[in-house]
């Protein structure tokens, strides 16, 4: 199985991913929850059973603050409000008309979190990423600090967990654009989750790039790579596959909650492998033959399909 | 080599027994001699609701209270609730002037407002020559220049009997504060000359300045120490304090210095509070969502052993068995630690879960090529496990370090659900080092020292 000639193909695919994610995120496809933006969350409970239109509790809420206000059913026989941030008075009025409206409401929650607090949250979130990234590079550079060029395979690592990082942006963007999906904290986690994973994939890759190159010297180094994740190809595809298992199955049957956080989880895990299995070594294979010195030239280099 | 094995084996059996010690239905206390334990599983507020507490800077609209202000608030409640022993309460800044506080799973409501009612300015009060009696109440020109003239309307339903200070009648004596807690800079219980117990104080560089005027011309007169408007203790200016450090000593014991240190520590509150809301939350997800969650982590697990069983036979089946005790050991450090239950917690756990067979999938693969290589069975076993070590090692070390920044982030906001989320993970990462790699090693051992299946590699998946 040749992985490593074609890897252009493969770059390809994953352009194919983040190009679009990259032009939605441009677009302001990526809507900061209030987690990070600040803002209000009331989920009430209709007394009656019988939840109201959004629409309507729409209309009613704006009546009070006058602002835009989204309301998305929840349950049968509830509402989800977000709005700006409000203090305790705006929201007893909020309930005291739509219970005149609608009959009894009980309040399942109420959140009203202040942007000075969501600005703290996004410097610290926008921190935890870089820190985590820098923490792994450092790491893989020691582990792997036998092999000739150990730094090239930290920047492969980093590289192949940017590249998870950004499938993972885009997405969200794309998913925010049309299905008005908010980035809240879990999202965070989600992506620094996949940051941890990303590399568990990669690092087993380049373990095996490590055992052969000392076993087979006389190869030459892209033949070794492709052998390695040759060899390595079932251990990844049957992770991956355990792994995909139980968040399918979280995210069938896991109820609403949580369903955003595990298909961001769902997605980055896939994204993950395929970085591990089709890039991040190929980087290496690119940087080894020096294969930019042939990516202008009107004739192909021998192992690259154009 | 043998014996090696045999201490590995006690090991897992002794592990296995404080499980099932641990996880015995209906087990919701451990006792061994004085250590005892409460191991019930917590849920988090997502789960079983809990109280929520909102707290707001009792002061004129007109009066601006710094962040800096709201932190050190912040954090002091958050000292006087984890004393409370609920697991992960959330402690947090919510807008400018107002504090959240969660409990999840507290039902004691009057507990936990008392606790926060407690929790309240601390001023120093020139007391002149009257030696104003302890638990006695005194208004202070600190308090009367903020205290609202009126209540908003809709807060009189919320906080009644609740706002502890009453408007001051016209006669009584409005008391000067020379300052506020937070110019304390640490406290601590000490002796006095005479051996009796006493309250050693450090003020901070700008309290000093302040101390040091006001006491160089006032030795001789009752310097009054007043938390949430109630005297606690009334000592006389002995001599002028100017380098910060003072000392409070009177007819303390030891309890009653160790007590009134704790209130000056934790009562330190720059600005004073009043309790706006309190409220019980409902479930959001509730019961409901707790029963998917565990309906999706079982056809999750069920679907990992199934496949296990199917594609590596033998030892598949005996990672199966060291799967159900790595399931059985996380669930017992949950109910040791605590670690209290979210939603995300639970998706952390069944996630480990496909991360712990990882390990195992890694041996297995190694040791299916060994075989194929042409290995006898008992040094492809060995290759397959000595391998496959670096990189199960190098990966599991790069998701703690994820882990860790998870956790230090989720714990600097409050965001209990991510610290949740990763304390579950990095847990199932160690436990599954235990029983993917050694458990299930010792298991294949004693299985093959048995059995020979040498001549049967169908058996491995190969």
């Amino acid at each position: 199985m040749d992985i490593i000639g074609k890897r252009y193909w493969f770059f390809g695919v994953s352009l194919l991913i983040i190009i679009p994610g990259l032009i939605a995120l441009g677009l302001g496809g990526m809507k900061p929850g209030i987690d990070f933006t600040g803002g209000s969350l009331i989920e009430v409970q209709f007394d009656s059973g019988a939840a109201p239109e959004p629409q309507a509790v729409r209309q009613t809420v704006q009546a009070v603050v006058g602002e835009d206000v989204i309301v998305q059913s929840s349950g049968t026989s509830g509402a989800l409000i977000k709005l700006k941030p409000i203090d305790e008075a705006t929201q007893q009025d909020i309930l005291a008309s739509l219970s005149k409206e609608y009959g009894a409401v009980t309040v399942l929650q109420f959140e009203s979190v202040g942007p000075a607090v969501g600005n703290e949250v996004a410097q610290r979130a926008a921190g935890a990423v870089a820190l985590a990234s820098v923490a792994i590079a450092l790491y893989v550079t020691y582990a792997f600090r036998r092999v000739p060029n150990a730094f090239r395979f930290g920047v492969a690592a980093i590289t192949s967990l940017v590249h998870d990082v950004l499938v993972l942006l885009g997405l969200e963007a794309l998913l925010g654009l049309f299905l008005g999906w908010e980035a809240d904290a879990l999202f965070l986690t989600a992506v620094l989750t996949v940051i941890g994973f990303s590399v568990h994939d990669t690092i087993v890759v380049f373990d095996r790039i490590r055992e052969n190159q000392t076993l087979h010297r006389r190869i030459p180094f892209e033949t070794v790579v492709n052998h390695s994740i040759v060899q390595t190809l079932d251990r990844s595809i049957n992770t991956t596959l355990t792994v995909l298992l139980t968040l399918f199955a979280l995210a069938l049957f896991g109820g609403g909650t949580t369903r955003h956080f595990i298909v961001i989880l769902l997605i980055g895990m896939f994204s993950g492998t395929y970085s591990s299995v089709f890039n991040a070594a190929a980087i290496l294979v690119v940087w080894e033959n020096r294969d930019w010195q042939h990516w202008f030239r009107r004739r192909p280099a021998p192992s690259s399909p154009g | 080599m043998y014996g090696r094995m045999a201490r590995w084996l006690l090991v897992i059996l002794i592990v296995l027994a404080l499980d099932l010690w641990i996880n015995w239905p209906g087990t919701s206390f451990l006792q061994i001699g004085t250590w005892s334990r409460d191991v019930r599983i917590r849920q988090g507020l997502d789960l079983q609701g809990g109280l929520q507490v909102l707290l707001e800077a009792d002061v004129a609209d007109n009066v601006v209270v710094t962040n800096s202000d709201m932190q050190t608030v912040r954090t002091v409640i958050e000292n006087r609730v984890n004393g409370l022993g609920v697991t992960e309460p959330i402690v947090q800044v919510s807008g400018t002037r107002r504090i959240l506080v969660e409990l999840p799973g507290f039902e004691k409501t009057e507990d936990a407002i008392a606790l926060i009612k407690e929790t309240g300015l601390l001023e120093f009060v020139d007391a002149g020559a009257t030696r104003l009696v302890e638990g006695a109440k005194v208004m202070t020109d600190a308090r009367a220049g903020n205290a609202p003239a009126q209540p908003t309307p809709s807060a009189t339903a919320a906080t009644e009997g609740l706002t502890p200070t009453a408007a001051p009648t016209p006669s009584e004596t409005v008391y000067h504060t020379v300052m506020t807690g937070a110019a304390l800079d640490t406290v601590g219980v000490g002796t006095d000359s005479l051996g009796s117990p006493s309250i050693d104080f450090k003020l901070t560089s700008e309290g000093s300045k302040v101390f040091a005027e006001y006491t160089s011309a006032n030795i001789g007169t009752y310097l009054a120490i007043v938390l949430d408007g109630k005297v606690i203790s009334s000592p006389v200016i002995k001599n002028a304090i100017t380098d910060g450090q003072g000392q409070i000593s009177g007819s303390f014991t030891i309890e009653s210095a160790n007590q009134l240190a704790v209130q000056l520590r934790y009562g330190a509150l720059p600005v004073p509070l009043r309790v706006a809301r309190t409220q019980t939350v409902g479930p959001s997800l509730g019961q409901d969502s707790l029963r998917r969650s565990m309906l999706a982590g079982a056809i999750g697990l069920g679907t990992v052993i199934l496949f296990m069983l199917l594609y590596y036979r033998l030892p598949g089946f005996l990672a199966d068995l060291a799967l159900g005790l790595y399931a059985l050991t996380s669930l017992s450090i949950y109910r040791l630690l605590p670690v209290t239950f979210t939603l995300p917690g639970i998706a952390g756990f069944i996630l480990s879960v496909g991360m712990a067979v990882d390990a195992n999938v890694l041996i297995f693969e190694r040791l299916k090529e060994e075989l194929r290589a042409g290995r006898p069975l008992q040094s492809a076993v060995e290759a397959g496990w000595s391998r496959a070590w670096p990189s199960i090692r190098d990966s599991n070390i790069s998701t703690l370090i994820t882990c860790s920044i998870l956790i230090w982030f989720g714990g600097t906001f409050g965001a209990s659900i991510v610290k949740g989320f990763a304390v579950t993970l990095a847990i199932g990462v160690l436990v599954s080092m235990f029983t993917a790699i050694i458990a299930t090693r010792t298991l294949l051992h004693l299985v093959l020292d048995r059995i020979d299946f040498s001549k049967r590699h169908g058996w491995f998946g190969v």
